[in-house]
């Protein structure tokens, strides 16, 4: 069983998604970069369900899967009301919750 | 439905008789009779929302007169006091809501003597509401959701009366009071109507804190159950220390004191009033303010062993049950306005019940609040039928007077209402009342007994000043039709009688006249209930008594000797206190010349009708001193902060608050408080600067922080663990 490689890709993604998110400014590319992280989590999840030889690591990847669903509608839902009432998707320059 | 009816077969064949069984029906008719009114009604034109009402509530009213019926069949022929008893265990059914852990938390129906009578009253009621509803309402603009609120107002009663836990009763009682702030609050445009809603809804719910720790309590000290019978059982078999069990029973009464608007919490049902008429008549008569009569009665097995009932002597609820009853009957005198002298009649008929139980007349107790039930629905709506037809919308006596003439139908069964309130005997209210008396009387609770014989006088007074300045005397139409626009108490009513003119209106411009069969028809039916269900109590045959004692009552009242023979000494005396009441009320009206001859007059009566005009200045302590004392120190302390707490403190923070506000400020607030109150806020202050360079603003920012504090934990657990 070659568990490591798979911890390795998902490590990787993982990364490559943690950077996109704090780095990016566009918010399509940092909803995208999320999108890296959770699947990144899945192949965790699938991994460690095949090694173990039990299936609900799978069946939780499916659910994973389903609520990153919801939460890309969510998210682009924001996105694009970003967009209409700025006409830009810069991230910096949404700071309105400044305390 | 096929899996209802499979349900239905199965329970009638595994326990009791078959009404008594499916009593569950009742809420989930009036639940599905909700979600029908709002969501279809309007398809099917205006008045549908009506019919469905009136349907739904017709086909539950013979459900619950087919569980009454059989319910007497099973306690078997009353013989009276050395009757034999019949089978008096309770019919129920429940289900396992959740587990957690060992504990069962359980929903379900427990249907006894007390609950069936429960169960009749709300279909009763419920049902003569509904029609004359349909009637008094007719050209509302939110006809369909007054309506669905009176719907599920109901199931919510259906619900809590046959309820088997006290998350269940619990449950119900909240629903209730949802409904009884939608309904009050129907006329939300005028703000006054919306703050009365509010004021109810809170001032409820200042109560239910009690009932909620009492709730709690209860569950721990019967040993992790909310069954009522098991919570009864453990606090009458000697569970637990008397002290666990007055603090329940303490907290218990908070709630009661709230829900039945029992001194000082009763503020709010007068306001109440703001309501439509027959909605008034159902929060009154059914059991949305005698739910916490309703909850010491059930409870009592708590109440009698916190409370020590059987030692004689004031406790907490006779002492709050005897000044509420005497306190409010005072009140009523004073009022102009028709209703709110049956508000405050009903606030001391519940002084009364709360009084009854907690001087062990359970049976008067529970009689008199279904005796008063028929008989307060009967007053509130004739009340309603004379604003209908008889003063042009308006609830001002002074703008009533001479009835009797024009409303014939209404004057008579007003008159049987009125008659049974004063408790004149052979009326309803005689024997309920009377019953109470009894208690308080052989039990040795002499200051509730003499509360008791107060009130009663005082309740035939101010009841004869409201039927002589509704139905006696000259009328004063005119005066009303002069200036309608400006004097209606129901804004809606009059703008749809303007803008869709329809028959009846246009023959009230003319003059009073008397309400169409809508409105009578229920009438009708409350009086006849008002002057017979009395003899349900009949000395020596009390069948009420018999059907309604159930097991608690037999460990306690029947147990400790509480159940008296019916004392004609004291029939008399009663009866004198109410025929005195009238004279002098009709002394009063007539040879004093009213409200207006004896105030001017005398200087101690003008005093006291300036105390009772301002309510005892309760409000002013409610809503001046204890909200402002909330309100002024803190909304102050606040500003004081904001401004860096250096300058023009008192100056700024004066400017900020309410007149009252203030005064508690210079008076109150100066010492502990304010010190207390500053040091909090300094610390918070302070916090709030520190962390507030955190809040960039920038989503990325708060992303670093997260996926570092994770990296330092994830750090932590390879290091550490």
């Amino acid at each position: 069983m070659i568990l490591n490689q798979f911890l390795f890709l998902s490590a990787f993604l993982f990364c490559v998604g943690a950077y996109g998110v704090l780095v990016r400014k566009n918010a399509v590319l940092v909803l995208m970069s999320i999108e890296l992280m959770v699947n990144a989590v899945n192949i965790n999840l699938v991994a460690f369900s095949l090694r173990n030889d039990n299936v609900i690591g799978q069946v939780f990847a499916l659910f994973v899967i389903a609520v990153a669903a919801a939460e890309v509608g969510v998210g682009l839902a924001i996105v694009l009301l970003i967009y209409r009432n700025r006409s830009s998707v810069d991230l910096t320059e949404v700071s309105e919750m400044k305390g | 439905m096929f899996l209802a009816a499979e349900a239905v077969v199965a329970s009638h064949l595994e326990s009791g008789p078959l009404f008594l069984s499916i009593t569950w029906v009742l809420p989930l008719l009036s639940f599905v009779a909700f979600w029908g009114i709002l969501g279809f009604a309007k398809r099917f034109g205006r008045e549908s929302a009506g019919y469905i009402g009136i349907g739904v509530i017709g086909v539950q009213f013979v459900l619950a007169c087919g569980a009454a019926l059989q319910w007497i069949a099973r306690t078997g022929p009353s013989g009276g006091a050395e009757g034999g008893h019949g089978l008096r265990e309770p019919v129920g059914h429940s289900l396992t809501w959740y587990t957690n852990g060992p504990i069962a938390i359980k929903v379900g129906t427990h249907i006894d003597g007390f609950a069936v009578a429960m169960l009749f009253v709300v279909a009763f009621i419920s049902a003569s509401v509904h029609v004359f509803s349909r009637e008094y309402l007719r050209d509302d603009v939110r006809f369909t959701h007054y309506f669905a609120a009176l719907a599920l107002f109901t199931g919510a009663m259906f619900w809590m009366v046959q309820s088997a836990t006290t998350l269940g009763l619990l449950l119900g009682w909240e629903v209730m009071g949802l409904c009884s702030y939608l309904l009050i609050g129907h006329w939300w445009e005028d703000t006054d109507n919306a703050t009365a809603a509010l004021k109810a809804f809170l001032t409820t719910r200042t109560g239910d804190i009690g009932l909620l720790i009492g709730i709690v309590i209860t569950f721990f000290a019967a040993g992790q159950t909310f069954d009522m019978a098991a919570i009864n059982e453990a606090a009458l078999h000697g569970k637990g220390s008397h002290l666990l069990w007055l603090t329940a029973a303490v907290c218990l009464f908070a709630g009661v004191v709230g829900k039945s608007a029992q001194f000082p919490l009763h503020t709010w049902l007068p306001d109440a009033m703001a309501g439509p008429t027959p909605a008034s008549s159902l929060i009154h008569a059914a059991t949305m303010v005698v739910a916490g009569v309703y909850l010491v009665a059930r409870l009592y097995g708590v109440f009698w062993a916190g409370f020590s009932i059987q030692m004689g002597g004031m406790n907490l609820g006779s002492w709050v049950g005897s000044i509420t009853l005497v306190m409010a009957a005072l009140l009523a005198f004073v009022q102009t306005d028709i209703k709110k002298v049956l508000a405050y009649s009903t606030v001391s008929q519940l002084g009364y019940m709360v009084m009854g139980l907690s001087v062990g007349a359970w049976t008067g107790a529970i009689f008199h609040l279904f005796t008063h039930a028929f008989f307060k629905a009967l007053l509130f709506q004739a009340a309603g039928s004379i604003a209908h037809s008889g003063s042009h919308h308006s609830f001002d006596m002074e703008r009533m007077g001479g009835l009797r003439k024009f409303m014939p139908k209404t004057w008579i069964t007003f008159l049987i209402g009125f008659l049974a309130l004063a408790g004149v005997f052979p009326l309803s209210g005689f024997w309920s009342k009377d019953e109470i008396l009894l208690g308080a009387w052989k039990n040795h609770f002499g200051l509730a007994l003499a509360a008791g014989l107060l009130g009663s006088f005082m309740t035939a007074c101010y009841m004869t000043r409201a039927y002589w300045k509704t139905f006696e005397g000259e009328n004063r139409w005119h005066l009303v039709h002069d200036e309608h626009d400006t004097h209606a108490a129901d804004p809606h009513e009059v703008v749809a009688a303007h803008d869709a003119p329809h028959d009846e209106h246009a023959v009230s411009h003319d003059g009073p006249h008397e309400s169409p069969l809508w409105i009578t028809g229920p009438l009708i039916a409350l009086a006849f209930m008002a002057a017979v269900v009395g003899f349900l109590q009949f000395p020596g045959r009390s069948w009420f008594g018999h059907w309604t004692e159930n097991l608690v009552i037999e460990d306690t009242i029947l147990k400790a000797g509480f159940e008296h023979k019916f004392s004609v000494v004291l029939a008399i005396i009663a009866s004198v206190c109410g025929i005195g009441g009238l004279a002098v009320g009709y002394l009063y009206n007539k040879v004093w010349n009213g409200d207006l001859g004896i105030v001017r007059r005398f200087a101690p009566a003008r005093i006291a009708h300036t105390t009772l005009k301002n309510k005892y200045y309760l409000d002013h302590l409610w809503s001046g001193v204890v909200i402002g004392f909330i309100k002024g120190p803190l909304a102050k302390a606040a500003y004081w902060f904001n401004q860096d707490a250096l300058d023009g403190v008192i100056d700024g923070a004066g400017a900020a608050a309410t007149a009252t506000g203030r005064w508690v400020y210079r008076y109150v607030d100066q010492g502990v408080v304010d010190n207390a109150a500053n040091g909090a806020g300094t610390a918070v202050t302070g916090l709030g600067g520190a962390l507030r360079g955190l809040q960039t603003g920038k989503v990325q920012n708060y992303a670093a922080i997260f996926v570092g504090a994770v990296g330092l934990i994830a750090l932590a657990l390879v290091l550490f663990v």
